[in-house]
């Protein structure tokens, strides 16, 4: 492990050091509970409002409408169900619209939604990158549209969606947008919040912060029924006591990622670009997915023909690179990935699918050698 | 081996005993070890069953993987195993033999497919959890012997196997007893220390390979008629490969002891007799794969295995022609079977085996 070479920074990412720094305090020595009188509590609650508010200025949006919760999921769950009840309640609202490249965190809360809570479930079209059209948004909406949610930067093609444009169609017939941003948060400005989104939901561990928590953003704080019940922590909205060292953590580390944003893109874009140019000239029967230009920096993906993406990865694994797939599975019983099918790709295809995503410390000598082990990879899997 | 680099070795992880304490041992030989399950096919409906791929057995091998600290992989056989082994099993019974699966996997899909994918993964040895042992000869070549648990002993299914197969094979585990294996994994308390051995073709899940057919394949169960050596009609079948050679019970009405004989295909008739009618002291095996050298000294005696569990029992070899052999005991066994692998032995030496072809019937 130690002398593998990591290209899974969609995955995940590690705690960068100044994180971490920042964090240690609030485990032990500054330990106290928000909630509490004392002032213990009272410090605790100083470091967490901090933090809020930190947060709230990166998005542009009051810091009391900040929800720290436990990561990109939780969010994701959280704004579908609690706009879609609150929204059924008040209005009869009982549609949502989602496109067909989100997460499953999105996905499949919308379809238990519709399955068991009786909502009706609207798909949006997507083009041959997996990018939606706002014009098809708008065939969409109806008077009983609860909510509207598609995703900003896409973990799998990495396809980036023209969210405003999205946001000021939902705007003008007054319904709430939601978009999930875990990926495009670490890569792209976030301060779009308050003017064209309703919801965003962002996740610390994929921008160096650590795992286990994140927020959601809201430009209003009204019309969100609460998921998790208890203590009034988070305006009522999300109970339980607040994990303070990570969500020190994660405002830390949004901060920085929205920090230097565009020096840093360039870096990276000039790699990728790199990575993908090699790529589809050196191996036969490659393929891009997802699009072009408009896609995180950081992000490459790929189909190849004749190829099982499961075993590839374990090929490059063996040669000390650490890839991901969208089809990946442990337990060896792939199935092609929804994504790539939304696209129109073929499902066996689909099968032979691979994700490369750079970090802070990738460097041009370990993509030259990716695309190497790559290249040789592939030949003897065709053989 | 280059200095300094160590010798890098895949085991084949099945989630049992066996393969976690083969995969143990290399590592405290100093091997660089992976360790990579199979996914095979299992019945639409029975993953859960299958003896090895189980998602149980999965987290157990993934759970002893994280112990020792390897790498480990689950690689994605369905589609080949069930073209290659289960069309296979179909086969044979269609063509009214009685196929062994087993020995097929380990040449076409464990020593074929996967040895392939260790080799491209940079392995200089595939390793297993058998009960057989490996030993090179003066001249070179690869000699297979019986597990030093006689009763374990499992070179039977590796019979099929070729020099250059073998010489790309470890068998950690092969001179040790079950029970000193178990106890290595207890003391490293290794989670599948006492996990039960499998039994039985890992594709039928626990079922009776007859419904298996019935599901998968009714129109090879054809019934038809039973009949004594003569040719008189006695009674009814239900489908061919329902029978086993030397089976007693089950024919149906017939009342005195009757025993199945053979199964004669282009008839599809089941024939009948009495105890003395019972067995041959001669088959054939077209194909002989050999693993010791029979260039300088043809083996005239052997001892020989007509199944998996059967004793192995003294016989003369005689050479045909196209390399086919010739197998004949002092005495006639009940139930040689065509479709059965036939192994022979020198002692612990394991001299080859092939797939019994023909049974000479007087
Ligand atoms: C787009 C997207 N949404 C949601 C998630 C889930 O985030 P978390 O792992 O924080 O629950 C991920 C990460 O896997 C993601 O990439």
């Amino acid at each position: 492990m130690t002398n593998s070479v990591y290209f899974d920074y969609a995955a995940t990412t590690p705690v960068s050091p100044d994180v971490l720094k920042v964090m240690i305090p609030y485990f032990s020595e500054i330990f106290g509970n928000p909630s509490s009188i004392h002032q213990w509590g009272q410090s605790a609650e100083a470091v967490l409002e901090k933090a809020r508010s930190r947060c709230g200025k990166v998005l542009n949006i009051p810091s009391e409408n900040v929800i720290f919760t436990s990561g990109g999921t939780e969010s994701d769950n959280f704004a579908m169900r609690g706009c879609a009840f609150s929204r059924r309640k008040l209005y009869g609202a009982d549609e949502i619209v989602i496109s067909p490249v989100e997460h499953d965190a999105v996905s499949k809360t919308a379809i238990q939604l519709r399955d068991e809570f009786g909502f009706v479930l609207k798909i949006l079209p997507v083009d041959q990158f997996g990018m939606v059209d706002p014009d098809t948004v708008r065939n969409l909406l109806t008077k009983k549209t609860a909510i509207v949610s598609v995703i900003y930067g896409n973990n799998e093609i990495g396809t980036i969606n023209p969210i405003a444009e999205i946001g000021r169609i939902c705007q003008e017939q007054n319904i709430p947008f939601h978009s999930d941003a875990v990926q495009a948060a670490a890569h792209l400005p976030m301060d779009m919040v308050r003017d064209h989104l309703n919801l965003i939901s962002i996740g610390a561990h994929k921008m160096y912060g650590p795992k286990g928590v994140g927020l959601l953003g809201l430009n209003s704080i009204s019309d969100l029924l609460p998921v998790q019940t208890g203590g009034g922590q988070e305006n009522h909205k999300r109970a339980g006591t607040q994990n303070i060292p990570l969500i020190i953590g994660l405002a830390e580390a949004f901060y920085l990622a929205q920090n230097n944003i565009e020096e840093r893109n360039a870096r990276f874009s000039y790699l990728r670009d790199r990575l993908i140019c090699k790529i589809l000239h050196e191996i036969s029967g490659s393929q891009l997915t997802g699009h072009p230009t408009r896609r995180l920096p950081n992000h490459a993906s790929f189909v190849f023909d004749g190829i099982d993406g499961n075993r590839l990865l374990m090929y490059l694994d063996a040669r000390g690179f650490a890839c991901s797939s969208g089809s990946a599975c442990k337990v060896g019983s792939p199935s092609p990935s929804g994504v790539l099918l939304a696209l129109g790709i073929q499902p066996e295809l689909a099968l032979g699918s691979l994700r490369i995503t750079l970090g802070d410390k990738s460097t041009e000598m370990q993509v030259d050698a990716l695309v190497q082990a790559l290249a040789e990879s592939i030949q003897r899997m065709r053989k | 081996m280059k200095a300094g680099l160590k010798e890098k070795v895949v085991v084949g992880m099945s989630g049992g005993v066996d393969s976690s304490v083969a995969a143990l041992l290399l590592k405290q030989q100093g091997y660089d070890v992976t360790g990579i399950m199979l996914r095979l096919w299992t019945e639409p409906g029975k993953e859960c069953e299958n003896s090895c791929c189980t998602p149980e057995a999965m987290t157990a091998a993934r759970r002893v993987a994280s112990m020792l600290e390897i790498p480990f992989y689950v690689i994605d056989a369905r589609d080949l195993f069930r073209k290659e082994i289960v069309e296979f099993f179909f086969d044979g019974y269609r063509s009214g033999i009685t196929p062994n699966p087993c020995v097929r996997c380990n040449q076409v899909i464990r020593w074929g497919f996967f040895l392939q994918e260790t080799q491209n993964l940079g392995a200089s040895y595939l390793a297993t959890g058998h009960y057989a042992r490996l030993e090179q000869g003066r001249d070179g070549r690869i000699i297979l012997k019986k597990g030093l648990d006689e009763g374990k002993d499992q070179s039977y299914v590796l019979s099929g196997l070729t020099q250059e197969q073998l010489r790309a094979t470890i068998l950690p585990i092969g001179d040790l007893e079950k029970r000193v294996v178990r106890d290595i994994a207890r003391n490293f308390n290794l989670p599948t220390a006492e996990k039960k051995d499998s039994q039985d073709l890992c594709f039928l899940a626990g079922d009776d390979y007859r419904h298996f057919l019935r599901r998968m394949v009714p129109e090879i169960l054809e019934p038809g008629p039973i009949v004594d050596v003569n040719g008189k009609k006695l009674g009814e079948h239900t489908g061919l490969p329902e029978y086993t050679i030397g089976q007693r019970k089950g024919l149906g009405a017939i009342q005195e002891p009757y025993y199945v004989l053979r199964k004669e295909i282009e008839t599809n008739s089941l024939v009948i007799g009495k105890k003395e009618e019972l067995g041959s002291d001669t088959f054939f095996i077209e194909t002989m794969n050999w693993i010791s050298d029979i260039s300088t000294s043809f083996p005239e005696k052997a001892e020989v295995k007509i199944r998996y569990k059967a004793p192995a029992v003294p016989a003369s070899i005689s050479l045909r022609g196209n390399g086919a052999i010739c197998v004949k005991f002092d005495n006639k066994i009940r139930d040689i079977t065509p479709g059965q692998q036939a192994v022979l032995y020198d002692g612990d030496v394991c001299l080859g085996g092939g797939i019994i072809s023909q049974v000479a019937y007087k």
